[in-house]
């Protein structure tokens, strides 16, 4: 099986060093784990990350990248390529036995750089992830070689290394575990990973086909080609297409994953006339749980290692892509003196509460799909056979809630609204794109906020603010840099042709939005004062309130 | 805000209508029914709280449900 892709063998290379310290080591080279590290190596920092294996992400796991998961990765440089690659899809489609009950548009508003899904294989992206981080110049990347001892210390963690050349002990002052929904550093440090296991199994095949189908997300509720079951297909790059199967709790994993059996199946679903060749199958059995903290002293962790969802939905990569968005800002101001180590609580209050939002949107879904007793499936049913007839009874209907980012509401970091706003984006939420022209190219708004700094976003033109004051706001580690917005073009200044970036952040000519380094809003204001932004940046720095004020007054 | 006095101008032709719909329905499909009729309903009263209240009232009406309902 497989032959569309070809996995990149990586070399293992002997250390020679023995105890030695570094600032930030990170547990596991997957998706999550290479994104931090790439990210934390574009604001300066070096890290050295540690992956049992030589290779990227094998067989058929996450493909559905969400529209936030993009952006963050067009703001880590591989979003472009995710774009040229990968599939892009807006339509999916329901259908209940043999019927098709409705379909949606995820209506792709116009005016944003990256649409709200795009399909692609899991070993794709972490090959460019790879390529990234070793054209970075920062990371250093220990292929075949197993984290297999774990010390907590007060100062960092003790960790042993195992490798095909032996093992060495080296001292991490900081330690991202990324090592997946078995993690090893979890269980070494004894930490309790609770919640649910569905009692379902399902296939998971990859085919490749030269199909007619179009490029949507199709889910079946009882087809004829596989009673009593669901099935999901989704098109990815390569010709190759997902094909989940839901088995039921009964079912043999070993002989449901015979090849002969699985194409008995794929053929029962396409009909005799397509040929088809089978790339990856597997079996799974989904669970939904999370540590209970995410921090514990110097370890910190991240994407599966600190909770893990069904798949419905595609929260688990997403999710843990948005964990090293909101990690990698924070530990590398920690790290360069710019911010209080308080700054890494807030990791735990803000990405605890999205976990547990994933949790709940997947855990529906699975309850949706796989009704728990005689009344759920009665309900199902009956909101599906509604569906077809019904506008009203489209929204009950539960096949994935497709993955959202976080606003990090209760966020500590967020200075609370003061005056009335109409909609736009609150404290909490991520930046939102727009189109705009710089120098009269066509530009992304989201291309000019965060990165290596704070990002304030001043709707007018620059001799509307006072530059003296602006020029000091620049100055030190994580510094506010002004984005001047206007409705005309103007020197200086972002041109927002469209009014769509004074639209979606709501804003009247003064308005002043501060967003933080991982493009989230920090605070927002109808008029620009400096102290208050210099204190809504300290506050989202983790500063304690009495120290902000003292500080930026 | 969930009404429990009495509000309906025909009580017997509701429970006429409602027994009469489910003739000759097995279990499984009469199941069905009652809950498109109660999710037809339900978007019609447009208030999830209300349903929430309704089935509270309901788990509370009978000794072998009364357990499950919110203090
Ligand atoms: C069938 C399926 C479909 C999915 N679909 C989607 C989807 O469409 N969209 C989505 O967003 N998510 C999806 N997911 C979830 C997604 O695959 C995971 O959430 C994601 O892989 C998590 O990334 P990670 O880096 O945290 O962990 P992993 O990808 O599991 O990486 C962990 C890494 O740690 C390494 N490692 C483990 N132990 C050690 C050790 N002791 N020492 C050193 N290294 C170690 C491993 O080799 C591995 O490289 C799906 C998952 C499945 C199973």
């Amino acid at each position: 099986m497989g032959g569309t892709y070809t996995y990149p063998r990586y070399a293992f290379a002997a250390v020679g060093e023995q105890g030695a310290r570094h600032p930030v080591v990170v547990v596991g080279g997957g998706m999550v784990g290479l994104a931090v590290a790439l990210d934390l190596a574009q604001r300066g920092q070096s890290v050295v990350v540690l992956d049992d294996d030589d290779t990227v992400s094998i067989g058929s796991r996450a493909i559905c990248h969400a529209k936030r998961s993009l952006e963050i990765y067009g703001r880590l440089g591989v979003g472009p390529a995710l774009l040229r690659k990968g599939v892009i899809w807006n339509v999916g489609k329901v259908f209940f036995h043999d019927r098709q009950v409705y379909a949606f548009d995820l209506l792709p508003e116009p005016g944003h750089e990256y649409p709200a899904f795009v399909n692609l294989q899991q070993y794709y992206l972490e090959e460019w992830l790879v390529d990234a981080c070793r054209a970075s110049g920062l990371v250093e990347l220990r292929w075949k070689s197993r984290v297999a001892a774990v010390a907590n210390r007060a100062d960092g963690v003790a960790l042993t290394v195992a490798t095909p050349a032996g093992s060495y002990d080296l001292h991490a002052d900081w330690l991202l575990a990324c090592d997946g929904a078995r993690s090893f550093v979890r269980e070494s440090l004894g930490l309790p990973f609770v919640g649910k296991v569905f009692r379902d199994r399902f296939l998971i095949a990859d085919v490749v086909m030269q199909a007619a189908f179009p490029a949507e997300r199709w889910f079946w509720f009882d087809p004829p080609f596989h009673p009593g079951g669901s099935v999901l297909l989704h098109r990815q790059a390569d010709n190759v297409w997902r094909i989940d199967f839901q088995l039921g709790w009964d079912a043999d994993p070993e002989a449901e994953k015979d090849p002969e059996r699985v194409a008995g199946r794929v053929r029962a679903m396409l009909g005799p006339d397509v040929e088809f060749t089978l790339e990856w199958i597997s079996v799974y059995t989904f669970r939904c749980r999370r540590l209970e903290k995410f921090r514990h002293g110097r370890t910190i962790f991240l994407g599966d290692a600190a909770h893990q969802v069904s798949p419905f939905g595609a929260r688990g990569g997403n999710g843990g892509t948005q964990d090293a968005d909101n990690l990698a800002w924070k530990l590398a101001a920690v790290l360069q003196g710019a911010a209080p180590e308080a700054l890494l609580d807030s990791y735990d209050a803000e990405r605890i509460p999205a976990a547990d939002e994933n949790i709940l949107n997947s855990t529906r879904s699975t309850d949706f799909i796989t009704p728990k007793n005689h009344a759920a499936r009665a309900y199902r049913d009956a909101a599906l056979e509604l569906a077809e007839h019904y506008a009203f009874a489209r929204p009950l209907v539960n096949s994935g809630r497709l993955s959202r980012p976080a606003v990090l509401r209760e966020s500590p970091l967020s200075t609370p609204d003061r005056e009335d706003w109409l909609g736009g984006l609150p404290p909490g939420a991520p930046a939102v794109d727009a189109p705009v022209r710089r120098d009269g190219a066509d530009d992304w708004l989201l291309h000019h906020l965060g990165g290596n700094a704070f990002t304030l976003l001043l709707f007018g033109r620059p001799g509307d603010f006072p530059a003296g004051v602006l020029a000091q706001l620049g100055q030190g580690r994580l510094p506010v840099r002004p984005v001047f917005v206007t409705a005309m073009a103007e020197e200086g200044a972002l041109h927002d042709h469209q009014g769509l970036a004074a639209a979606r952040y709501d804003a009247r000519p003064g308005t002043a939005i501060l967003l933080r380094p991982d493009q989230h809003v920090a605070a927002r204001w109808r008029a620009f004062e400096a102290a208050a932004v210099a204190q809504a940046r300290l506050a989202a720095l983790g500063f304690a309130a009495a120290d902000t004020q003292r500080m930026a007054g | 805000m969930l009404e429990t006095t009495p509000r309906l101008d025909d009580p017997d032709g509701l429970f006429e209508a409602l027994v009469e719909a489910h003739r000759g329905l097995d279990p499984e499909a009469s199941r069905r029914l009652d809950a498109r009729i109660i999710l037809l309903l339900a978007n019609h009263i447009g208030s999830v709280a209300v349903v929430r209240a309704a089935i509270d009232a309901a788990l509370n009406a009978a000794p072998d449900t009364r357990a499950k309902a919110a203090p």
